[in-house]
C-alpha cells in the first residue's frame, strides 16, 4: 500500500495540474474542481480504488470541507482519505454520483447538514429535514429555534388557518418582535471537565 | 392522492393511470418509521422513492457536544438491535485517534460479543423477513428463543440487555466470569441444533423459493458502485468481508470462512445470512475455548474510567470501521484537543445499502418490495441516526 | 344410544308437541322453522367464537408458547371478553367513505356464511332445510361474498383497501371454478345434489367407502380444501388481507363490530367448508359408537386443525403465483378428475383402481412439469477464505 506522499505524487503526475497538499494522513485537493479527474483516476488507475466508503461534510469555521474514504475490494488495500474545501457561503463541490453510487445518499445527507451544494447530482434534496425546513443543522452557528415559544410570523400563520392563538402567547410573540429577538432554543451546556 | 395520467403502453390506444400511494411510516413491515412513496401500474412498482428522517435524532450534532466517553451509550441507539457492534466500532475510531493499546482479553471478549451479537441479529433478521412472507410470527418466535438466551448473557455481563453500553476506550467495562462463559459454550452447543430446525421449514420450502428466488436482483457490479457492504453484497457474490480485508481487532487469528452467493436474489441474502451465523459460531467456540487470563482495560485508560469528562486525545482524525452484522459500520471521528469531538459521524450501512432500493423494485410487484426491503435489513436507528 | 344420536331432533319434536297442545297448528309450523333458525342463529356464532380461541390456542402451541389462558380456565371465557371489547369499541367510519356501502358490507358478508349453514347435514335426519339441490345452494350462496368485499374495499376510499379488494376479487373468482369442478364427480358418482344423498351414498364397510379413498375422490378432497382455504382469505392465500403487506387490505377501515362481523364471516366460512368437505368426501356424519353429530364435529375441526395449521406455518404465495396456481395447475387437475370419475363409474374391480390411479398420477406428474417454473433451484454457495 503506498504511502500518502507517494500517492500524492502519483497523482499529481497522472493529472497534470491539480495540486495536493498533504494533511496529517489525507490528501487535500485544492482546486475542487479537479475532484472529478482525481476520482476517475483512483478508481479506473492501478490502485483500483472502486469503493468509496464515506462522504461526509465538516464545518471548520472559515470554510467546509467534504471528506471521502476510499478503499479497494478487488485488492483489500486501506484508507485513501480525500478532502476538499469550500467557502461558507456559497458551497460548490462536483458530485461523485456519476462514478459511484453510493455517493447518492450520502451527499444528499452533507447538503442537507451543511448546505453544501453537490453539482451534478441527479436529485439533491433534504434527506432528514422536512422539506422547506431552513437553516443547516449541523454547522457551527446554527441557531435552533425553540420549539414552545411562537414568533409573530407563527402566530400569522396559525391565525390564517383559523386558529385563536391565547393573548399570553401573543403578546409574548409580540414583544419578541420589539427587541429584535428570535426565539432561540438554549445551547446545551458544555459539559465541565471533572 | 395524486393521479398521473400517462400512456404506458404503446402509442396511445389505451390510457393508464398510476397510483401513488405511501407505505409506511406507520406500517407493520417497515421495520421502523420510514416511508416508501411508490407509484404503481396496476401491481407493478414504477418508481420507488425511500423518504426518511422520521427518526432523525442528530445524534452527530449530540456527540459534539458531549465528551467522548458520553457518546458510548448514544452509539447503542443506533443499531438498536446490534449495541456491542456499535460500540466496538466507535471504540476502535478513538483508540486509533489516541493511540490507545487494548489488552488482548479485551480483544478477545469483544470479538465474543461481536459475533454474539451477529447471531442474534441475523436470526431476527430472517424470522422478520418470514414476518413480512407472511410466516405470522413463527419463525420469530422460532428465532426470539435464541435471542433469549444470548441477551440474558448481555444482561449478565454488562447490566442492559440491548442496550448494552460495555466498550470503553482502551478496554470493556467488565470482566466476563468462568460462569459465563461456560453459559457461553452451552448456548454454542445448542445453537447448531436449533439453526437445522430452523432451517428445515425454511430453506426447502416451496412457497418461500417461489417467493424469494430471482426477486430483487442485484448485480455485483452495482452493488460496488453502491458503496453495499454487509451480507448484501456478498450474496451478490463480491467476496469483501472487512474481519478478512482489514484484519482489525485480532480476527487473523480466527479461522473462519466467507460465504458468499451468486444470484444476489432475496433468497442469497436470507441463505448467506444463515451461513454466516454457522461461521459466527466457529468463532465463537475458538474464541471461549482461547480466551487469555489478564487485564481488560489499557493501563493509560483505567484513571480515566473514573473521570471520563477529562479524556483530551491529542488534535487529529480517524476513521475506523467495523463488520457491523448490517454491513460496514464507520466512524468518523475529528479531535480539536479539547474533552468535545470537533466532528463525529457514523457511516451507517442501512442508509447506504438504500440507495440502491429503488433499481431493485422496479418492475416487480408490491408485495414484492416489502420482502425487497427485509432482505435489505435497516434499522431505522442507524439510517436516521 | 339412539336417543344420543338423535338428542337433537328428538327435544325438537318434544317442544313442538308440547306446544301443539295449547296452540293452533300454524303456529307450531311457524315454531318449527323458528326452532331451527335459531338453533343455527346460535351455533353459527358460538362456533366461531370458539374456533377464534381455538385458532390462538394452537397457534400458541405452534409457536412455542401458550395461547390464551388468563380469561377463565385455559382462556374458555375469552370470546366472551373479545366479544365485549369488539362491542365497545368506537365505530370510526372514514370521512369520505361511501357511507352505505361501508355500512352494508360486512352485513353482506354474514349473511351468506349463515345461509350456508342451512345445507349442512349435522347428523342422522339433522340437516336444517334438506334441500334436494344442497350443493348447488351452497356454491352458490358461497359465491355472494365476494360482492361484499367488492363493497368493503371500495368504501373505505383508501388505496390500500382498494388494492385489497381487487387482490380478493380476482382470487375469489379464479378459485371458484376449480371449487365447483371438483365437487362434480362426487355429484356424479353420488347421483344428487342433495347433501344428505351423498352422505348415504358413502355408507357401508365401516367407512371405507367414503369418497376420500378413491383416486378421484382423493384428489378431488385435496383441490377442494386447498380452495376452501383460498374462499375463506386464510393463509397461505391471505393476500386480500395482506397484513405485511397492505395492512389488513379490504377491512383496513373498519373498526368495533363491524370488523367483528368480518372476523365472524371469515370463521363461520372456514366452518362451512370445512364441513362441506367433510360432507362430500370423508363421510358425513357416519361412524361407529359415537352419535353421528359428534363424528361430524370431530371431522370438521380436524380439517379446521390442518387450516389454522397452515396459518402458523407457511409463508403467503404472490398474487400472480396464486393466479397461477389456480388457472394453470388446479383447473386442468380438476377436468381430468371428473373424466377419471367417469371411467370409474363404467369399469368394475380392480381394473378401475389401476385406470383411474394410473390416470390422476399421470396428469398431476405432467401438469407439475409444465409449471416448472416454480420448482426451488439448486443454489451453489461458494466460500472464501
Amino acid at each position: 500500500m503506498l504511502s500518502t506522499a507517494d500517492l500524492k505524487t502519483k497523482i499529481e503526475a497522472a493529472i497534470p495540474g491539480t495540486t495536493l497538499k498533504l494533511v496529517r494522513e489525507s490528501l487535500l485537493l485544492e482546486n475542487p474542481n479537479d475532484l472529478l479527474k482525481v476520482a476517475r483516476f483512483l478508481k479506473e488507475s492501478d490502485l483500483g480504488l472502486d469503493y468509496l466508503s464515506s462522504v461526509t461534510g465538516a464545518d471548520y469555521l472559515t470554510y467546509l470541507e467534504s471528506v471521502y474514504h476510499f478503499y479497494s475490494m478487488a485488492q483489500k488495500s486501506g484508507p485513501v482519505v480525500l478532502r476538499v474545501r469550500t467557502d461558507r457561503q456559497n458551497p460548490q463541490i462536483p458530485s461523485l454520483t456519476a462514478l459511484y453510487r453510493g455517493a447518492e445518499f450520502q451527499e444528499r445527507e452533507a447538503y442537507d447538514m451543511y448546505g453544501i451544494v453537490y453539482e451534478g447530482h441527479p436529485d439533491l434534496r433534504r434527506v432528514f429535514m422536512w422539506e422547506g425546513f431552513e437553516g443547516w443543522p449541523m454547522r457551527k452557528d446554527y441557531q435552533q429555534e425553540d420549539s414552545e415559544t411562537l414568533e409573530m410570523a407563527d402566530v400569522a400563520w396559525l391565525e390564517n388557518q383559523g386558529v385563536k392563538v391565547p393573548e399570553p402567547i401573543k403578546a409574548k410573540a409580540e414583544e419578541l418582535e420589539k427587541q429584535g429577538k428570535r426565539a432561540l432554543a438554549q445551547k446545551p451546556g458544555q459539559p465541565e471537565p471533572q | 392522492m395524486t393521479e398521473k395520467t400517462f400512456s404506458l403502453h404503446g402509442a396511445g390506444d389505451m390510457d393508464t393511470q398510476t397510483l401513488e400511494i405511501n407505505i409506511g411510516p406507520q406500517h407493520p413491515s417497515t421495520h421502523g418509521v420510514f416511508r416508501m412513496n411508490v407509484v404503481l401500474d396496476g401491481e407493478t412498482i414504477v418508481s420507488l422513492k425511500p423518504v426518511m428522517g422520521y427518526l432523525h435524532r442528530n445524534h452527530e450534532q449530540i456527540a459534539e457536544n458531549m465528551s467522548y466517553t458520553g457518546s458510548m451509550p448514544y452509539t447503542d441507539r443506533l443499531d438498536y438491535f446490534n449495541s456491542m457492534s456499535n460500540n466496538f466500532g466507535y471504540a476502535m475510531a478513538v483508540e486509533k485517534l489516541a493511540n490507545i493499546e487494548v489488552p488482548e482479553r479485551a480483544h478477545y471478549i469483544r470479538i465474543i460479543m461481536a459475533e454474539l451479537t451477529r447471531l442474534v441479529n441475523h436470526v431476527s433478521v430472517i424470522g422478520f423477513l418470514l414476518n413480512d412472507l407472511g410466516a405470522f410470527f413463527t419463525p420469530v418466535l422460532y428465532a426470539f428463543r435464541e435471542r433469549e438466551k444470548i441477551l440474558d448473557i448481555f444482561e449478565e455481563v454488562a447490566g442492559a440487555r440491548m442496550m448494552c453500553n460495555y466498550l470503553r476506550f482502551g478496554g470493556v467495562k467488565y470482566d466476563l466470569s468462568p460462569e459465563v462463559l461456560a453459559r457461553i459454550a452451552g448456548i454454542l452447543k445448542k445453537f447448531p441444533k436449533f439453526l437445522e430446525e430452523f432451517e428445515t421449514l425454511l430453506t426447502k420450502n416451496e412457497i418461500l423459493c417461489m417467493r424469494c428466488q430471482n426477486v430483487g436482483v442485484l448485480p455485483a457490479e452495482l452493488a460496488v458502485s453502491a458503496s453495499v457492504t454487509g451480507p448484501m453484497l456478498r450474496a451478490s457474490g463480491v467476496n469483501y468481508d472487512i474481519r478478512k480485508a482489514d484484519n482489525y481487532s485480532l480476527y487473523e487469528r480466527f479461522k473462519f470462512r466467507v460465504p458468499l452467493g451468486q444470484k444476489g436474489d432475496v433468497y442469497d441474502r436470507y441463505y448467506v445470512r444463515i451461513l454466516e451465523m454457522r461461521e459466527s459460531l466457529k468463532i465463537l467456540e475458538q474464541a471461549v475455548k482461547e480466551i487469555p487470563a489478564g487485564d481488560i482495560m489499557s493501563k493509560k485508560m483505567v484513571p480515566f474510567l473514573k473521570s471520563p469528562r477529562n479524556f483530551k486525545p491529542p488534535v487529529g482524525e480517524a476513521y475506523a470501521r467495523v463488520e457491523a452484522p448490517k454491513g460496514e459500520l464507520g466512524y468518523y471521528v475529528v479531535s480539536d484537543g479539547t474533552a468535545q469531538p470537533w466532528r463525529y459521524h457514523v457511516r451507517a450501512p442501512s442508509f447506504i445499502n438504500l440507495t440502491i432500493l429503488e433499481d431493485l423494485c422496479i418492475g416487480q410487484k408490491v408485495a414484492d418490495a416489502i420482502i425487497i426491503l427485509g432482505s435489505v435489513d435497516i434499522v431505522l436507528g442507524e439510517l436516521d441516526r | 344410544m339412539e336417543t344420543l344420536d338423535q338428542i337433537f331432533v328428538l327435544s325438537k319434536k318434544g317442544i313442538l308437541d308440547f306446544l301443539g297442545t295449547f296452540l293452533p297448528e300454524w303456529v307450531v309450523t311457524l315454531a318449527c322453522v323458528a326452532i331451527t333458525i335459531k338453533a343455527i342463529a346460535v351455533l353459527g356464532p358460538v362456533t366461531m367464537m370458539y374456533l377464534t380461541l381455538m385458532e390462538r390456542k394452537v397457534i400458541g402451541r405452534m409457536q412455542n408458547r401458550i395461547g390464551p389462558n388468563r380469561v377463565g380456565k385455559w382462556g374458555l371465557l375469552q370470546p366472551l371478553a373479545d366479544g365485549v371489547k369488539m362491542l365497545t369499541k368506537e365505530d370510526i367510519v372514514p370521512h369520505g367513505a361511501d357511507a352505505v356501502s361501508h355500512f352494508l358490507a360486512p352485513i353482506l358478508i354474514v349473511i351468506p356464511s349463515l345461509l350456508a349453514f342451512a345445507v349442512i347435514p349435522f347428523g342422522r335426519g339433522m340437516t336444517p332445510v334438506d334441500l334436494n339441490v344442497g350443493v348447488l345452494f351452497f356454491i352458490a350462496v358461497s359465491s355472494t361474498t365476494t360482492i361484499a368485499i367488492f363493497m368493503a374495499s371500495w368504501g373505505s376510499r383508501n388505496k390500500f383497501s382498494v388494492l385489497g379488494g381487487m387482490r380478493s376479487a380476482a382470487q375469489m373468482i379464479s378459485y371458484e371454478v376449480p371449487m365447483v369442478l371438483s365437487v362434480v364427480p362426487v355429484i356424479l358418482i353420488a347421483g344428487s345434489l342433495s347433501t344428505n344423498d351423498i352422505v348415504l351414498a358413502q355408507a357401508g364397510w365401516g367407512g371405507l367407502k367414503w369418497f376420500v379413498f378413491t383416486p378421484w375422490g382423493f384428489f378431488a378432497f385435496i383441490i377442494f380444501f386447498l380452495c376452501g382455504v383460498a374462499e375463506c382469505n386464510r393463509s397461505p392465500f391471505d393476500l386480500p388481507e395482506g397484513e405485511s403487506e397492505i395492512v389488513a387490505g379490504f377491512h383496513t377501515e373498519y373498526s368495533g363490530m363491524k370488523f367483528a362481523l368480518f372476523y365472524m364471516a371469515e370463521f363461520m366460512n372456514s366452518f362451512t367448508v370445512s364441513g362441506l368437505a367433510a360432507t362430500l368426501f370423508l363421510g358425513g356424519w357416519q361412524g361407529p359408537f359415537l352419535p353421528s353429530w359428534l363424528w361430524f364435529f370431530l371431522k370438521t375441526y380436524a380439517l379446521i386443525f390442518v387450516m389454522i395449521w397452515f396459518r402458523g406455518t407457511l409463508p403467503r404465495i404472490r398474487v400472480d403465483q396464486l393466479m397461477g396456481l389456480a388457472w394453470k395447475f388446479l383447473m386442468p387437475l380438476t377436468l381430468v378428475n371428473i373424466l377419471a370419475a367417469g371411467l370409474w363409474y363404467f369399469t368394475e374391480g380392480a381394473a378401475r383402481w389401476l385406470i383411474t390411479a394410473s390416470i390422476l398420477a399421470g396428469s398431476f406428474w405432467l401438469l407439475t412439469k409444465l409449471n416448472r417454473g416454480y420448482t426451488p433451484e439448486k443454489r451453489v454457495y461458494l466460500f472464501a477464505e
